[in-house]
């Protein structure tokens, strides 16, 4: 079994351990082992923007050099701002012998961080190194009838140096649903920002974002919203709540991890499904379902 | 929750200890950014998810910065912009207006202004909101 080296990141450890569930059963069932990276700290779940501030690098190149000690010069995040924290900081500092120095001489009691290791995503592995031929192949309970909504957020796709599909018209997400059996549906939010961190102080505009977003998937018929980040899982999820209460036959949307949409194809661990989605699949795979 | 007091144009040069021109100065430092690059077409605002909430547009900002105008440092504009990069995919002058907005709010909280407080959180909040929110606003909004 090939082994990818693992960067799980803080939220995959609590809020969503059904990523991390499904995520590892869908990569055992592909033939791949994710390799959690030993000693790994939080990357800073956001990328300092400013020339002169190394000091914020500290973390995210700490866990490179945990990468490097491990012999390997990759690490495969799932959690979608991980991956811009971390790929951002890998492009900051790998090939910059100034700013390399620095950090290493702060970071005395650490190995020297050689510059070398790459930040990719797993959805990348999915489509570059595996194929959808692949996964489609490997499909027991093909979700036929299922219509999904790809919701990107924002730091798969921005800024455009990191961006793993095309920033304005990405695929990848609608191609793996197909691969499973799905049915993508296009609406006009899937690159759309939901609010991000607004909602520790800005909750409010965070629930008239999920309004937009979730009203216009509705309308393009979609049975689920898929996304590959935590932050825009628990946003989306948790402010729905409060449309449910306060909006008028406002219907709640299931919302579930792209590793969760494979793990129900595959037959495999998905983690917690929403009730709602459960429901539908029991619908539309009757006879799978109760065998 | 709790934020510090909105600051009054006039106060900007006490509190910073800078006049407009030295902080638009600052600002191209901090950001590596040429504010001047932008010629006003309104793409950033276009595409902008929180432009309903600002005071000013994103490309007002941009604006306000070139003329030195106080309101660019005293609008709530870098406050509600999420860094969600998508006005720097779309900007023809490729100007990173994220980095920009994140220099102006360095102006603040390298003077130990931060706009969030932990103490303006409730117990409900902190056990509610994932770590991931937590950190990335105290990351984003406290120096």
């Amino acid at each position: 079994m090939e082994k990818l080296t693992y960067f799980p990141g803080c939220t995959l450890k609590d809020t969503a351990r059904d990523f991390e569930i499904s995520g590892m059963a869908v990569m055992e069932a592909l033939g791949y082992e994710l390799a959690e990276l030993e000693r790994w700290n939080c990357c800073g779940t956001v990328f300092s923007l400013t020339e002169d501030d190394l000091m914020h690098q500290v973390a995210p190149v700490r866990d490179l050099i945990r990468a490097q000690e491990a012999g390997s010069e990759e690490i495969v995040t799932l959690c979608s701002m991980c991956y811009a924290t971390l790929k951002r900081a890998s492009l900051f500092v790998n090939g910059n012998q100034e700013r390399l120095d620095k950090l290493n001489a702060f970071m005395n009691k650490e190995v020297d961080y050689e510059g070398k290791v790459n930040v990719v995503h797993l959805l990348e592995v999915l489509r570059d190194r595996i194929g959808w031929d692949a996964i489609e192949d490997r499909v027991s309970r093909p979700l036929d009838g299922l219509t999904v909504a790809p919701f990107y957020g924002c730091t798969l796709l921005r800024p455009k140096e990191i961006a793993i599909d095309d920033p304005e018209a990405p695929t990848v997400l609608q191609d793996l649903a197909a691969a499973v059996g799905a049915t993508p549906v296009d609406y006009p939010f899937a690159v759309e920002c939901c609010g991000a961190y607004q909602v520790v102080d800005h909750r409010d505009i965070v629930i008239e974002r999920t309004h937009r977003i979730m009203s216009a998937a509705r309308r393009a018929d979609a049975d689920v919203v898929v996304t590959s980040c935590p932050l825009c899982h628990y946003n989306l999820s948790d402010t729905q709540k409060e449309l449910v209460r306060t909006v008028p036959d406002y219907k709640e949307m299931p919302i579930i991890y792209f590793t969760q949409l494979m793990a129900l194809a595959f037959g495999v661990d998905a983690g917690k499904i929403p009730t709602a989605l459960r429901a539908k699949l029991k619908r539309l795979q009757p006879a799978k379902r109760e065998g | 929750m709790t934020r510090t007091k909105q600051v009054e144009a006039e106060d900007i040069i006490a509190i910073t200890g800078m006049s407009m021109g030295d902080i638009v100065d600052k600002i191209e430092e901090l950001s590596g950014q040429n504010v001047f690059a932008c010629y006003q077409c309104g793409m950033c605002s276009a595409g902008c998810p929180m432009a309903e909430e600002m005071d000013l547009l994103p490309n007002q900002v941009l604006h306000a910065l070139q003329i030195q105008d106080p309101e660019a440092m005293t609008a709530n504009s870098m406050w509600v912009c999420a860094s969600c990069y998508s006005c720097q995919v779309r900007c023809p002058k490729g100007v990173d207006l994220a980095k920009v907005m994140e220099a102006m709010r360095q102006i603040y909280l390298r003077k130990q202004l931060d706009h969030v407080s932990l103490n303006g959180l409730t117990h409900r909040e902190i056990r509610r909101l994932p770590q991931i929110a937590i950190v990335s606003s105290f990351r984003k909004k406290t120096g």
